[in-house]
């Protein structure tokens, strides 16, 4: 399958990782001699076979709903680009 | 001193306990040894004053009779683990800065066995990577070389600072995580000993996440005897990772007898590939045939769509990694890009994922991004996931028919040079995982064991795989192998 520059502007826009325009036709023919290589998978018979969800076989653990940790917003904080007053904080959102 | 890093942890534990030598002696040749081995670019962020206050109390330890099983053993750790007040970084820009407020459970199992962090290892990116070659922290060096040839070549990824390290004699051992093979290729490049458990056995809590349904931790080490005693530290069930099983941890070290009479060891006979190496195919040749000297018994098996694992897995492995990858954006760690006048929220998105992230993470990103989008998710995502069950059904067949273990190559090839594979497309260096990727998909264990040398004088491994939860047989297996191998080679020192 053959990824053209607009699939691939799309795509980055998606993963919100910036591609410069001059940059896309190099990104799209990476994309389709990937997407080439994983094509192989058409030829598998996967009628009846079911997607795997868990490699070993579990059944995810149960537990009460309740508080068991918390109250250490400075220690979250302290990794943040920016954190002001007690939050992360970040460009303006809304107009 | 130098002496003193060539011990295997058992040399250097048993010494320890014999008093002759200190924890702290052994961390200061270690020391000595990380400062004069920069040309290989290992040891990334090292940690000399933790070392030193950890050998002491682990001396203290030792003196009070009361030393844990990894007491005063000095480790290297992959970059990829969170360690509290360390930089851990996943060897990615965009985590520039960051020092966890919290230790990795593995990290911390291994601290609490006693052990001593001398430092953070180099790696691929996120772990995204065969050859070292995608770190922030360029390249990490293997020790080994083409006899007289100066070229410099891969100790293999995406554990290659831990592989250069614990190959060069800087540790005595490391922690490795391996997705799709990182820890059992650099081990087979760099000619040491490297195991990836079960999946679920090692916790993946305060690991840097890349594809949370493949990733697992290991040891890398000098030999198997080693393996099994760090493995036994690291493993264990976690309550904060909902995937690790609730199991106990058995001796393995008390498993290694060397007694492999009357297994079953099966040889696949799909990983035959067309093209490879001479020396790969007869060093296999050779394996099968020392494991049979040890009594074992050995069967021609099939594993019909080994084929279609690495498609599979550059499915599935970068849609996690996109889905896990969405939490650097800027806001909460690491790096943010400086902002235009006016840029908004999604701005800053776009820009520091864009500078923060290396070019294969980004294409990895994209890649999961567009397989798991709306239209494709069937096609790709949901197929992939299907093949996956269908390669864990042949392992599982092979099991119920008897199949104790498996042997196989653990690489294609020997270790290439850094920079030889720049012009090859991305699928080219895909392939480095061939036989060591269909063990992620079926969660199993699987261990690189150095056999031989190939003609240019560089180490080869061969690979066993495991059935679940029975890591105890398999290093008993990789221990037959070993001596009967009786690798014994070493790099020669030019760094």
């Amino acid at each position: 399958m053959s990824i053209d520059t607009e699939t691939a502007a799309r795509v980055a826009k998606l993963a919100r990782i910036k591609v410069e325009e001059d940059a896309l036709p190099a990104l799209a023919k990476e994309f389709s001699d990937i997407l080439g290589f994983i094509e192989q998978l058409n030829e598998v018979d996967v009628e009846d076979v079911e997607p795997m969800t868990s490699v070993t076989p579990m059944r995810l653990k149960r537990r009460a709903d309740e508080v068991t940790d918390g109250g250490q917003a400075d220690k979250v904080l302290s990794g943040a680009p920016d954190a002001r007053e007690g939050f992360f904080a970040v460009p303006k959102v809304v107009e | 001193m130098s002496e003193l890093t060539k011990l295997t942890l058992a040399g250097a534990r048993d010494a320890l306990k014999k008093g002759d030598v200190t924890s702290l002696e052994l961390t200061e040749a270690c020391l000595g040894a990380i400062e004069g081995a920069g040309a290989l670019n290992a040891f990334v962020h090292q940690t000399p004053d933790l070392a030193r206050d950890r050998a002491n109390a682990a001396d203290e330890r030792l003196k009070a009779g009361d030393a844990p099983k990894m007491c005063g053993l000095p480790i290297g750790i992959k970059d990829l683990f969170c360690t509290e007040g360390v930089p851990s970084q996943a060897a990615s820009r965009i985590l520039e800065g960051f020092r966890p407020e919290y230790e990795s459970t593995v990290s911390a199992q291994l601290r609490d066995a006693g052990a001593v962090m001398l430092g953070k290892l180099n790696m691929d990116e996120f772990a995204m990577g065969s050859s070292n070659e995608t770190s922030v922290y360029g390249n990490a060096v293997n020790p080994w070389r083409r006899g007289n040839d100066e070229t410099q070549l891969t100790p293999g990824g995406s554990s290659g600072g831990s592989a250069s390290a614990v190959a060069a004699d800087l540790c005595l051992a490391a922690t490795g995580t391996d997705t799709g093979g990182s820890i059992r290729q650099p081990a087979a490049f760099t000619g040491i000993t490297g195991i990836k458990p079960t999946y679920g056995r090692c916790s993946r809590w305060g690991i840097v996440a890349f594809a949370s349904s493949l990733d697992q931790a290991g040891p890398m080490t000098k030999d198997v005897r080693d393996a099994a005693i760090m493995l036994e530290a690291m493993c264990g069930h976690d309550p904060k990772d909902s995937t690790s099983a609730e199991l106990a941890v058995p001796d393995f070290e008390a498993m290694l007898t060397g007694d492999i009479r009357g297994k079953v060891i099966g040889i696949p006979r799909e990983y035959r590939m067309e093209g490879m190496p001479e020396e790969i195919e007869a060093l296999w040749q050779k394996g099968t045939e020392m494991l049979k000297d040890a009594g074992a018994e050995i069967r021609d098996i099939s594993l019909p769509h080994t084929k279609y694992a690495l498609p599979a897995y550059y499915v599935i492995a970068p849609a996690e990694a996109s889905s896990n990858l969405a939490r650097y954006d800027g806001v909460r760690y690491g790096r943010r890009a400086k902002l235009s006048q006016g840029d908004g929220v999604v701005e800053m998105y776009e820009k520091t994922r864009a500078e923060g992230f290396g070019h294969e993470v980004q294409r990895r990103v994209m890649v999961g991004t567009y397989v798991l989008s709306a239209g494709f998710y069937d096609a790709y995502y949901n197929r992939a996931r299907k093949v996956r069950t269908l390669i864990k059904r042949d392992f599982e067949q092979a099991f119920d028919a008897g199949v104790d273990a498996i042997l196989t190559p653990a690489t294609p090839s020997a270790a290439f040079g850094l920079g030889e594979m720049a012009e090859a497309d991305p699928v080219q260096m895909y392939l480095n995982d061939v036989f060591t990727v269909t063990v992620n998909l079926a969660g199993l264990p699987g261990i690189s064991v150095p056999t031989g040398l190939d003609r240019q004088g560089l180490p080869l491994g061969l690979q066993l795989i495991g059935r679940p939860w029975e890591e105890g047989d398999l290093l008993n297996c990789a221990y037959s192998l070993e001596r009967a191998a009786g690798f014994v080679e070493k790099p020669a020192k030019w760094w």
